[in-house]
This record gives structure tokens, sequence and C-alpha cells, in this order.
């Protein structure tokens, strides 16, 4: 479906994405993922037709994006990190827009319109103003204008940036159940989220492809590099700082917790989990949880990109 | 074109759901109506074709003015909002795009052209003006109208601001205003150069009744090169 030789994008001398080279195959879920600022929104961006690349070529569909961008538009779907919505319009309106800029013909357009509108879930909101609507709501009419067409391409920048809990969860379910239908390119920072919905994921860290793969694939890859999660009762300083002391060990996530305690993501050379439940006890801190099995992307994630730093450096 | 239609029909309705299309066009009429009072009928005995000059010289002003405020939104604030986004993603050509943009704009302004009617009648009314005076007068706003508007068009296609847009295009507009003065006051061949680049030289036969193919050609030129330049912009922001 997608076919990318070495595609180069700069923005003056600095250059955003370098020489990436991926292959999608049709139906395939596949996940984008990378810090922000790594290069994902660009690489979206071209395959959408949006930006020209520097270098490169770009196949999708059987298209050369420099020599059919406008054939390529047609079979694409395409939801930015900020939904594309024009405040002033009602719901349906806009998804009518859409559809007719996409070329839907007028017999078909309420089959269409009534089809995206049943898909994103949003049948009580169509004679709705978009002003009025949720952040939750204005990401699922951004996906509804992405889907109106049937696009054999469905990309999608970001599509659970801001949304709750609650939403995060129907979001990913909407996702795989594209699959099959459309081919599926979703960027994401979250690693739990790229996880959960997709088949397979590129991994892109400085504009430069680092690995590709399924999960198993590219956790078999780096063995040896490790990353677990652990939760500790108190959010204290002192006791992140005792981890912080083992060799080797790195605290990459910090989330505080309601009640007052922490979830930490921490990555390492090896298996440095009794170094740290030793320093832990050391220093006097409450362990309640710790976990590698769930934080197996992230393993993988974490040493791609900090062992990346490291050879740069 | 029929895309081109579709994005003209959703401008235009844009313009009307809030309140700032009406706003424009009303405050535009608002000013048209007190300059022509104050300035048009006022002063010594006039005849009726000299008051219907000078309220089409008056009216191409405000339309320029207008078309300059009007046209800041038009592709800036697509990109502010991020919905510009979604015409570049889809199989809409560039310039289909800034055509779309163009034609309701200057649908809009045909919308204010068309309400200072009851001037030009009051004038008919009580004096003695031929319809080809009127129809020549409003063919040249007209084209100051599409001149203005695509000026302003490529003002905002050069900006993601919508105030630089405004200033760009207001400074375009007046450059070409500009023009008409110096041409007062230099030597040729300089004379020639700015008297032919200043639109107010080629808009006054049109207030005298008299339609020139020179005249008429130099408004289309300008909006034609406006529009190809804002296409361009469009284009060119695709490779940076």
């Amino acid at each position: 479906m997608i076919s990318v030789e070495g595609l180069s994008k700069y923005y003056g001398e600095r250059a955003a994405i370098r020489e990436l080279t991926f292959q999608i195959a049709s139906g395939e879920i596949v996940g984008f993922l990378g810090l922000n600022g790594a290069g994902k929104s660009t690489t979206l961006r071209i395959l959408s037709c949006v930006l020209m690349p520097t270098e490169g070529s770009v196949t999708i569909d059987g298209l050369n994006l420099a020599e059919a961008p406008h054939e390529i538009r047609k079979r694409i779907g395409f939801l930015p990190d900020a939904p594309p919505l024009y405040d002033d319009m009602r719901v349906c309106d806009y998804l009518r827009f859409a559809a007719a800029l996409r070329g839907v013909e007028d017999a078909r357009m309420r089959a269409a319109v009534d089809h995206a509108v049943s898909r994103t879930g949003i049948g009580d909101y169509r004679n709705v103003r978009i002003a009025h609507l949720s952040h939750g709501f204005r990401q699922r009419v951004g996906i509804a204008q992405a889907l109106v067409h049937r696009p054999k391409l469905v990309i999608l920048d970001e599509p659970t940036g801001g949304l709750d809990p609650v939403q995060i969860k129907e979001m990913r379910e909407f996702i795989r159940g594209l699959k099959g239908e459309h081919t599926v390119l979703v960027s994401s920072h979250m690693l739990s989220e790229v996880s959960q919905i997709c088949d397979r994921c590129l991994i892109i860290h400085q504009g430069t492809l680092l690995a590709q793969g399924s999960e198993q694939q590219l956790a078999a890859e780096l063995g040896g590099a490790t990353a677990f999660q652990l939760e500790l009762a108190t959010n204290s300083d002192a006791w992140i700082a005792a981890i912080a002391s083992v060799p080797g060990v790195t605290v990459t996530e910090r989330t505080p917790l309601s009640d007052g305690g922490v979830t930490l993501v921490c990555a390492s050379d090896g298996d440095s989990r009794p170094a740290v439940v030793r320093a832990l006890v050391a220093a006097g801190a409450d362990l309640l949880r710790l976990d590698r099995s769930a934080a197996r992307l992230e393993s993988v994630f974490v040493a791609l990109t900090t062992g990346k730093r490291e050879e740069r450096s | 074109m029929k895309r081109i239609f579709l994005l003209t029909r959703r401008e235009l309705a844009a313009s009307f759901r809030t309140w700032s299309g009406y706003i424009i066009v009303a405050l535009m009429l608002a000013v048209d109506a007190l300059l022509f009072n104050a300035y048009a009928l006022a002063g010594p005995s006039k005849l009726s074709s000299e008051v219907l000059a000078d309220f089409f010289g008056v009216t191409s002003g405000i339309t320029l003015l207008g078309s300059v405020f009007l046209s800041m939104r038009a592709i800036a604030e697509e990109r502010q909002s991020g919905t510009l986004t979604l015409l570049l993603s889809s199989p809409i050509r560039d310039r289909e795009i800034i055509l779309g943009k163009f034609a309701a704009g200057w649908l809009v302004l045909g919308i204010f052209l068309v309400a200072t009617l009851p001037m030009t009648a009051l004038v008919a009314l009580y004096g003695r003006v031929s319809v080809g005076h009127i129809a020549a007068g409003y063919l040249g706003l007209a084209l100051v109208a599409a001149m203005g508007f695509a000026l302003g068009v490529l003002g905002s296609a050069l900006s993601a601001n919508q105030v630089v847009a405004a200033v760009a295009s207001g400074m375009m507009v007046l450059a070409l205003t500009t023009c008409w003065l110096l041409g007062r006051v230099s030597a040729p061949p300089l004379t020639e150069l700015t008297t032919a680049l200043a639109w107010w030289g080629h808009f006054e036969p049109f207030c005298r009744g008299v339609v020139g193919f020179s005249n008429l050609t130099y408004f289309v030129f300008v909006a034609a090169v406006a529009l190809f330049g804002a296409t361009r912009v469009l284009e060119a922001r695709r490779w940076h």
C-alpha cells in the first residue's frame, strides 16, 4: 500500500526527517512511534500530500506522490494533530462539505455521511454547531471527515491527544475496528497506545527510523535492554533519587497518583530490579508494585532512543 | 469547477453565518452613505453626472478598504485554525482553493455594491443620468473590487497572521494608489510608468461613464497576477 524510499524533509538547513525507508502492506494498522519533535507529523503530512518531500520517493497504492498527488489525495483520509474543523458549520454540513471535496457524488452523499456518522458515534450531534462540541466529539468529527469518502488509507496523527481515559479506550477500539476495511497509519508518543492498537510499529527518533516490526520482534532484537514499572506509596524525591542512584538505571516517566503515590517507568541496561529493590529498602521506601512485563515496548523504545542519544553524544 | 463552486458556497455561507460579514458590509455602507452625503452631494451646484462620478469615486475607495478587511482571513485564518490542512489534503488544486476564496469575497463585495444602488437611484430620480453611465460605473467598481480582493488574497496567502495579511495587502493597494500621485509630480518617462500602474487613472474614466478596453484589461491583469501569485505562494508552502 505504501512504499517509502529515502524520504527526507529539510526546513532550511534543519532536517526534520532523514532518509526514511519503510513499507506498509494493505490492511495493516501501523503505529508511528516517537518522542515529540521526532518527525512523525512531518512524515504523515508528506504521506497525506500536504507537504512535499525534499528528497526520496513515496508510492501509495501504486501512484507516485511526486507525479500524482491529486490522485493520491482521493485515496487518503487524514486527521492532523489538530482536527481541521470549521467551527461555524454544523456537523452534517461539514461532513457533506468534506465528502464533496473528496469527490463523493451527490447520489452517494447521504449514505457516505450516514456511514461516517454511525462509525464514529456522533449521530446525536449531527445538527450541532461544531463550535459547541466537546474536545472528544471534535476529535470524532475529525475522524469522521477522514473516513467519509471511504479512503483506502487512513492517516491519524495523535488521535488520542487531549482525550480522557474513557475516550482513549473508545478511540483505541474504534481504530482497531478500522482494520480490514482500511490501511491505518497512526502516530503517537504514547507507547501503550501503539502497543495496544497496532500490528506493527515504526520507531522514529530525531528524524531517522530506528527500528520497525511487531512489539515481539522488537523486544527480541533488543533482548539485553529492559524496563520496568514500579509504584511507590509516596511521591518522594528522595526515594526516586535512590532509584536513580543505581548504576545503569534511568527514571523515564514519573506519574503522580491521586492517593499521593507515584508510578515510575525505569529503563536499565540489564535486569537491575534486585539492585533497585535493595536501594529502595535502604532508603526506607514503601514499594507497592514492581512489574516488568507491562513495560515491554517501553524497554525497546527507551533502549533505542537512549542508545541513539549516547551514540550521538 | 465543481470544487471551486463548493468552496465559494462555503466561504459565502461562512461570511454570513456569523455577524462579521453583516457588520463589515453595514459599516462599508454607512461610511459610503456618509461620504455620498458629505462629498458627492455637497458643494456648489453640480450636474447629476458629476454627482454620480463623485459617488463612484468615493465608493471605489470604500470598496478597496473593505476588500482589504474582508480578504485578510481568506487563507491566513484557515492556516491559523488548521482547516487549511483539510483543503491541502483533499483532491482540490491550489488554484481552485484561491479561485474559490476569491469568488466568495468578490460576491460579498458585490452584495455591498448592490446595496449602494439606492444612492444611485436617488441621483437618477432627482437628476438626469444615463443607464450606460451607471452601468459603466458599477462595472468599474466590480473591477476595483476584483483587484482589491485578489491583492488581499495574495496578502492573506503570504502570512498566517491576519493582521500582517491585512497590512501586506493594504500596502499593495497603497502602492498602486501612490503611483497616481507620483505620476502627477514626476517627469517622463517615470510619469508614463507610474500612471500606467496607478489604479485610479484606469478607474476614473469608468466614473465618467467611459469604458475603455485598456482600463478594463488593467484591472483584470492586476487581479490575475495577484491570484497567480497567491497560488504560487500556496504551492511553495508545500515545499517549505
